[in-house]
């Protein structure tokens, strides 16, 4: 008797696996009729390199983010390359001891690597950063002074190195590619200075000190001969008045920075303020100081822009990021600036072997 | 032998019964569990740079003008700041942009889908672009006016994908059993795709208007259950490097994140050079965003690219 409830037992058990597995079997059909019309998923596996399935209908000219990894193997910048060679360009940066964490370390760690040279100007000597000591206070009033000495300290010590010497602040974002190219059309023995060019005080006016300037190795030397022959004075409050004020006198021409299109490149804000129309209100000192006519809104700058000031630390990366990593794929841009003449000489002596379809690559 | 054969169909039935309790409860999980293993992979040789320079500038025309990329922008009255933006910037690069609102707003041009509830929007907005559009547009873009696009990425990284293929992709989000493509981040759905869900969207079985059995889905989740009883699956759209291109977060909020955790990397480790979207800006940011990815750029840095996008007409901030 109990052998044969333990056989019911058993077959029952049988009986309701098999039931369950028959029903799955039934379930999954049903709902496979979904399944079977659901066609082959395409993926774009980046993670696995296998063989090409060549039965497949696809699209030509695919092209696989493998190839292009990180879209840096795929860009040229052969131009680039030349222009950094041809514009030497030395760049000092205001900063100070109390921020060399907050600000210039930023500044190092992006724009600055494009400079033939750049320093980093204190008024203290800090081996570890580095940081040349002016051996100077701190301080807005001091600023004029700094500026002095640190010019000087470039003259003494690096004049032969480079063509151009620029000055910005620990807060100013400099697009040096952008800069070359500008700088490309003028030679380094001519006395003139760029930035971007206010109209007060000074008849031919004065560069902004905060967007950044840049002097001629020729105006360098006047400007450090000002001081030896007493022609300019060394105080100052304001630093890129007193700067501008003694380029007049030393007959060191105030350049036009502009693009071709007339827009402005270097800036005295970032990028939001001149784009945003009425971002800056119409009583703002900014309106009454500009040597060419103020615009406001896409107008306002440049597509080759050289320079945005009052930059904070996520700023910099930010524009770091935007400038010289993220673009739109295969945009043709509206502004498409001619090469330089000695430039596009060479440049093309170097393609001559290579398919001419390369002008499809304009900057 | 009777007693035996009883309590074995006894058995069969309980069986039967057990399995579909689970399955009725379990309901999505066992049913499509097997589909997932279902993919495929397409891997094709990208073509190398000199392939690349081999076709003609008209070839790369004509690729190029195959994407027909439709944008439905979902908005509502108080997204009038992000919307007259979004206006203004990203979306004159779409094929054609529409706005799909919740009501009629003064000044602003939109199609009124007559409701407040984002499900509803959505399913109506797809429906709409459907009807209309489905011979003309082979792509179909759905984003939030919090998001900046770049089109022109979008069509790069849909360059071998076949649109008559089901393809739902974007910023990928794993809630439980569920993937599902993040709204934020924007949604991208082939043609194909808008054809299987626009079929089931009047089966409310399939896809019902109040999805969830005890709280509300979110519109993106809910969309993501109705294209899987489609068989269409969301895929996580990533650069050779493995970085997302859809972004649910603003190119700031990617370099503050980095400026803590890889300071010494922060650009590097931030964000993929051909991101698609990026979510959460201000309507200036927008403007900045279109100066920066369209204009603003180094000199002397160039690109051969498979693809050639001319800028629209009567634009001036690209």
């Amino acid at each position: 008797m109990a052998s044969k409830s333990w056989l019911n037992l058993l077959t029952f058990l049988c009986g309701s696996a098999i039931g369950f597995f028959l029903c799955s079997q039934l379930f999954s059909i049903l709902l496979g009729e979904q399944g079977d019309t659901q066609p082959k998923i395409l993926h774009n596996d980046p993670h696995a390199r296998h063989s090409d399935d060549s039965g497949q209908n696809h699209l030509a000219g695919q092209m696989n983010f493998n190839a292009d990894a990180s879209q840096h193997k795929d860009e040229n910048t052969d131009i680039a390359e030349n222009l950094y060679q041809k514009v030497r360009i030395l760049c000092w940066v205001m900063t100070g001891p109390q921020n060399l964490e907050k600000k210039a370390k930023h500044v190092k760690a992006t724009w600055a690597q494009r400079c033939n040279k750049v320093l980093f100007m204190s008024s203290e000597e800090n081996k570890d950063f580095p940081t040349v000591g002016l051996k100077t206070k701190e301080g807005r009033d001091q600023l004029y002074w700094k500026t002095i000495k640190a010019f000087q300290y470039v003259h003494d010590h690096y004049l032969e190195d480079a063509d151009w010497f620029m000055k910005a602040d620990d807060d100013t974002y400099v697009i040096l590619d952008n800069l070359r190219w500008l700088l490309s059309k003028y030679s380094p023995e001519q006395p003139i200075y760029f930035g971007r060019r206010f109209k007060p005080y000074v008849k031919q006016g004065y560069m902004s000190g905060g967007a950044g300037y840049v002097l001629s190795k020729e105006a360098l030397k006047r400007f450090i001969d000002a001081f030896k022959t007493e022609k300019c004075t060394h105080s100052s409050s304001i630093e890129d008045l007193a700067l501008g004020k003694c380029m007049e006198v030393m007959n060191v021409e105030a350049g036009d920075s502009r693009d071709t299109t007339g827009k402005e490149t270097f800036h005295p804000f970032v990028p939001e303020h001149h784009l945003i129309k009425s971002y800056l209100p119409r009583t703002f000192w900014y309106w009454n100081y500009n040597y060419y006519p103020s615009v406001e809104g896409p107008g306002c700058c440049s597509d080759l822009a050289i320079s945005f000031h009052y930059v904070d630390s996520t700023t910099m990366y930010e524009l770091e990021y935007l400038v010289y990593h993220l673009r739109a794929y295969g945009y043709l841009y509206r502004y498409q600036p001619a090469l330089p003449e000695n430039i596009l000489k060479e440049v093309s002596q170097v393609n001559k072997n290579e398919d001419s379809k390369v002008k499809l690559g304009n900057p | 032998m009777l007693s035996e054969s009883s309590s074995f169909l006894k058995g069969v039935m309980l069986g039967s019964i057990f399995y579909a309790l689970i399955a009725m409860l379990g309901h999505i999980k066992i049913g499509h569990g097997n589909r997932m293993h279902h993919h495929e992979h397409h891997h094709l040789q990208a073509p190398n740079k000199e392939e690349i320079l081999k076709i003609s500038e008209d070839e790369r025309m004509e690729l190029s003008r195959s994407f027909r990329v439709y944008c439905i922008i979902l908005v509502k009255p108080k997204d009038v700041s992000l919307w007259a933006a979004v206006k203004e910037t990203w979306t004159k690069h779409c094929d054609k942009a529409e706005f799909f609102s919740s009501e009629d707003v003064k000044v602003f041009e939109s199609v009124n889908m007559e409701t407040n509830d984002m499900w509803l929007m959505m399913r109506k907005a797809y429906k709409y672009a459907f009807d209309k559009y489905s011979d003309q547009y082979n792509w179909f873009f759905l984003a939030r006016p919090t998001t900046f696009a770049i089109i022109e990425n979008l069509k790069y990284f849909l360059l071998k994908k076949d649109p008559s293929q089901p393809f739902y992709i974007g910023h990928t989000i794993k809630s439980g059993d569920l993937e599902y493509v993040s709204v934020e981040g924007g949604i991208v759905l082939s043609i194909d795709s808008m054809k299987r869900l626009n079929s089931l969207l009047n089966i409310p079985e399939k896809c019902p208007e109040q999805g969830g059995m005890i709280w509300k889905l979110s519109e993106d989740k809910q969309l993501a259950v109705c294209l899987k009883y489609a068989g269409v699956f969301a895929e996580n759209a990533e650069d050779a490097e493995g970085k997302d291109v859809f972004n649910t977060k603003s190119v700031g909020l990617f370099i503050k994140e980095a400026m803590s955790n890889h300071p010494n990397q922060v650009v590097e480790g931030c964000c993929s050079d051909m991101a698609v979207t990026f979510n959460g800006l201000t309507p200036n940011q927008m403007h900045v965003m279109m100066y920066g990815v369209y204009r603003l750029r180094a000199f002397g840095h160039t690109f051969s690219d498979a693809l050639i996008f001319l800028p629209p007409n009567g634009s001036d901030n690209d």
